[in-house]
């Protein structure tokens, strides 16, 4: 048996959490979440190349607080597979050998060519796709774009479209999981599990930043300063030569975060639309109700918050012809005007994927965690007997100057 | 015969006396030994005003007569001075109209068809056809409005002439209209000794190119006072490029005009009055229009005030060349502004009124009353300032973290973005005069709404640029602090408490100066 976090489906709290948690953020760590503490069977290796991780760590992530509240997409519901157990920012010790693929491929990295010990410390790509699946590669699959494969409902495990959404697999917020061999990635010793629990989210953001083509010169706005805002941040420094990033930061710690990672510019949300007027030399719109918007603007835009407001003004503030990235889970409608006036390009960014040289987005979010002023990111760490602190505490993230909240599934 | 500027000893039997404390006004004890500085008694205005501007033009200083100067086919341009003065605006009929219709009827008389009307605002904002009107007046505006009566526009690029730069380098450009014209009449109302002169055409005409050489942190600290032409560099500047444009042709007949000190009209009398002096009359109109000024909403407060129409009496009317002209307004401007006080002290006191030049029928913003304070208030002396260096400065005003959206767009990202990162004057000129001065949006506003220039709020902070340097410390009272905190300054609930805080800087029992205004004085420190 294995204690986990157990997301299950419930129609009443669904629609209750749907109903007062934005208002009541408190009441979804509390009698309206979806959510139990329970001994689950541990969940079985379904197939060769799966093998058992005992999470170290596991993050609390802004999609899984979004399924938490009600506020996703029922887009998803076939794309997930209930009751499951949540948690895909991973950082686990391998309790199997992985034994070598057998057919590695010319560019496979050494883990998938050797094979891994058990004991060794991953890091998990959460994406169930073909190859974990056991069906033959779907036309991304075999291209090396794995987040965007086609059979994430069917092969060896139930739907699901990461580890954390799929019943069969257990999650990060369990003391057991199983892993196919293409879903890990070893990590050097010299990186920390609070490090190393941040990296699938480095991955997604130096995915989005891989999506976003910026070419050197370019203006950017990151919108939202959580983690995904400010790892995206982090992303842009790192691989891009965009002239400005500009974020949009709500709260002090978030303002700090984004200064010292190196945002050109750090703006409140009610003077960012002024304030990248400013740095693009726009003109301002006032319109009869809404938000202003401006006629010029940066080149790039990030949204990072989730929120309709965030993706409004994403889209008022990108110049014509310019990009505006879902970096994270769009939660709410938004005014697509713009993008049919403004010709905006409206990408999208999900999970990781690999740069034209092939390499992984896990790879360069590895350095990444290693080198980046990362400490102090991790904010809190809860057992999971203490689950409604977390969640809540989660929540209430950027309010309380936490960043990233964690859980230790194997403490007390 | 009006009483001479007077300098109060504060004693055991002075009373409370008034401080202006923005939209409002209260009274205040101050420390025995304050030195209260008051202006002379207002001057009688001249009575016959129309037989006084008729004798200037007829008679006038080193040039012809107006009608000698106006011959028909002529291109005659009038230029006035915009709404940033006098303040408060006065009754109507304004000064400038009364002589603009003197100069339009010489013209018609003398068959100059091609006349056109130029309001001297350079970067500041546009005057709406409402506030020209009431300028002009009705017949004026009527017959000119629009296509000859408009505001200068110092951003059109049709509508400019490079004249040639002074023999220190200074860009001399101005309105194309005026630079073309066989002559240009200037209308000037002369409120302060800053005003007028060679400040009226090269500086109410020009563009930011022109307004540079003069409106920057090293000229404005090196004009001790600016209200001191002679000490003022940015005064020097001025008169070089007035020589600059004679010179090349533009000939410039100035007429300019002084008012006396009746600032306030009779609901609020005890204001132009010395508190000692106070009728029982005048202590129920106080009572009365203090109780319902600070039981009034906000809103109707500021229209309340914004409608304040001074009955100023005029003292003065001198035409002819600038120069002389302008010798004869500044010594009229003395007569009634001028009080001489011995030495300076630790501490200066201003009560800042609801009014400056760049709020008429808008806010006062943050900025504006740093400006107020510290650029108007604080230049207002002769010979040196009547505070110490590294001395204290304490203002009254609630200083409300509050912006005209239309008149002030550029004021709002400058409080926002400039001065969270600095506030020293030449730091913010260095980094971000130029964003601002060139960015096409404010430029659009400008010239298409009823915004100041997007450099205009610079100036400001600049215009405050000596009084930071000579001072110690900054408080103000009653003020919103985090506004006062985003300036660089401190902020007292009470003038006791900022007396407390000047501890500090001035010690326990400090020398206290406090310049009684509005109505204005202008401090001669020996």
């Amino acid at each position: 048996m294995s204690l986990s976090l157990e997301l299950y489906r419930s129609r009443s709290r669904y629609l209750a959490a749907k109903a007062v948690g934005g208002r009541i953020p408190g009441a979804l760590a509390g009698p309206i979440a979806p959510l139990r503490l329970v001994n689950r069977d541990e969940p079985r290796t379904p197939a060769a190349g799966w093998v058992r991780v005992r999470p170290r760590l596991a993050g609390i992530c802004g999609s899984d607080l979004a399924t938490l509240s009600g506020q996703s997409s029922f887009y998803f519901s076939p794309l997930v597979s209930m009751p499951f157990v949540p948690g895909h920012e991973v950082v686990g010790e391998l309790l199997d050998d992985v034994a070598p693929a057998p057919d590695p491929g010319p560019d496979a990295p050494a883990s998938r060519r050797d094979g891994l010990a058990a004991g060794t410390r991953v890091v998990l790509d959460p994406v169930l796709s073909c190859g974990a699946r056991g069906v033959g590669p779907c036309r991304w699959c075999a291209e090396g774009q794995r987040s965007r494969c086609d059979r994430v409902t069917v092969g060896h495990v139930s739907p699901g479209l990461q580890t954390g959404y799929c019943a069969d697999t257990g999650g990060g917020w369990g003391r057991r999981l199983v892993a196919h061999r293409d879903q890990l990635h070893a990590i050097p010793d010299t990186l920390p599990d609070k490090r190393a629990v941040l990296v699938e989210p480095l991955a997604c953001a130096v995915h989005s930043v891989r999506r976003a083509g910026i070419e050197p010169g370019q203006s950017v706005v990151v919108v939202g300063a959580g983690t995904v805002g400010l790892f995206t941040l982090l992303a842009l420094r790192s691989l891009t030569q965009a002239a400005s990033v500009t974020v949009v930061a709500k709260h002090d710690r978030q303002r700090e975060l984004a200064a010292a990672f190196g945002a050109t510019d750090v703006v409140a949300p009610d003077r960012a639309v002024n304030a990248l007027r400013r740095s693009s030399r726009a003109f301002l719109l006032h319109p009869e109700r809404g938000t202003d918007f401006l006629l010029g603007g940066v080149d790039v835009a990030f949204e990072a918050t989730g929120a309709s407001s965030g993706l409004d003004l994403a889209l008022r503030t990108v110049r014509a012809g310019g990009r505006v990235v879902l970096a994270g889970l769009p939660g709410a409608r938004a005014d697509l005007t713009p993008v049919w006036y403004r010709e905006l390009e409206l990408v999208g960014a999900y999970a990781s994927g690999q740069s034209p040289e092939r390499v992984s987005d896990f790879d360069t979010a590895i350095a990444m965690a290693t080198e980046a002023p990362l400490d102090g990111v991790v904010s809190a760490t809860y057992p999971l007997q203490r689950w409604r602190e977390a969640i809540d505490h989660a929540f209430a993230a950027g309010r309380l100057g936490a960043l990233k909240v964690t859980f230790a599934p194997q403490e007390e | 015969m009006s009483r001479p500027g007077f300098v109060l000893e504060v004693d055991e039997r002075t009373p409370p006396l008034i401080v202006h404390r923005g939209e409002g006004f209260g009274l205040e004890s101050f420390p025995l030994g304050t030195k209260v500085l008051y202006p002379p008694d207002s001057l009688p205005g001249i009575r016959d005003v129309g037989g006084a501007i008729t004798a200037a033009l007829d008679a006038p200083l080193d040039s012809e007569p107006l009608d000698e100067l106006l011959t028909a086919g002529m291109a005659l341009t009038i230029v006035f001075d915009d709404i940033s003065i006098p303040l408060p605006q006065m009754v109507t009929p304004d000064i400038r109209q009364r002589v603009i219709e003197a100069v339009l009827e010489r013209a018609a008389a003398a068959g100059v068809d091609d006349v056109e009307l130029i309001a001297a605002n350079a970067l500041h904002r546009r005057m709406t056809p409402a506030e020209l009107q009431r300028m002009v007046g009705e017949r004026v505006f009527r017959s000119f409005w629009p296509d000859h009566l408009r505001n200068h526009d110092a951003e059109d690029p049709d509508g400019l002439t490079h004249i040639g730069e002074t023999d220190q380098g200074e860009t001399v450009e101005i309105n194309r209209r005026a630079a073309s014209s066989d002559l240009i009449v200037y209308v000037n109302v002369n409120l302060v000794p800053m005003s007028g002169g060679h400040k009226s055409v090269p500086v109410g005409l020009a563009s930011y190119r022109s307004l540079r050489p003069h409106h920057n942190v090293h000229t404005l600290q090196r004009s001790r006072s600016f209200m001191d032409p002679p000490n003022s560099a940015m005064h020097h500047s001025y008169e070089r490029m007035g020589t600059l444009l004679a010179d090349s042709g533009v000939r410039v007949f100035t007429i300019e005009t002084t008012l006396n000190n009746d600032t306030f009209p009779k609901e609020f009398a005890f204001l132009n009055k010395r508190e000692w002096e106070w009728s029982l009359r005048d202590q129920a109109s106080y009572l009365a229009a203090k109780r319902g000024n600070d039981l009034a909403p906000a809103g109707l407060r500021r229209k309340v005030w914004q409608r304040v129409a001074s009955p100023y009496g005029v003292t003065g009317v001198n035409a002819g060349a600038t120069g002389p002209v302008h010798e004869r307004t500044l010594a009229s401007i003395h007569r009634q502004q001028l009080v001489e006080v011995e030495g300076q002290s630790d501490v200066l006191v201003f009560g800042l009124p609801f009014i400056c030049p760049y709020n008429v029928n808008s806010i006062m913003n943050p900025i504006l009353v740093m400006c107020l304070g510290l650029g108007y208030y604080f230049n207002m002396y002769r010979n040196k300032p009547p505070v110490r260096e590294g001395g204290t400065l304490i203002l009254f005003h609630p200083t409300p973290w509050e912006f005209h959206q239309v008149h002030h767009p550029s004021y709002v990202d400058f409080f926002d973005e400039v001065l969270s990162e600095t506030t020293d004057p030449a730091t913010i000129e260095t980094k971000f005069e130029q964003q601002y001065a060139t960015d096409p949006w404010y430029i659009h506003l400008y010239r298409h709404s009823y915004a100041y220039h997007g450099v205009h709020p610079f100036y400001m902070w600049y215009w405050g640029a000596h009084a930071m340097e000579h001072l110690g410390d900054v408080i103000l009272v009653g003020a919103n602090r985090p506004a006062v905190a985003r300036m660089g300054f401190r902020s007292a609930s009470t003038f006791a408490d900022a007396l407390e805080m000047a501890s500090d800087t001035v010690g326990r029992s400090p020398s206290i100066t406090y310049l009684h205004s509005p109505p204005l004085t202008l401090a001669d420190v020996r």
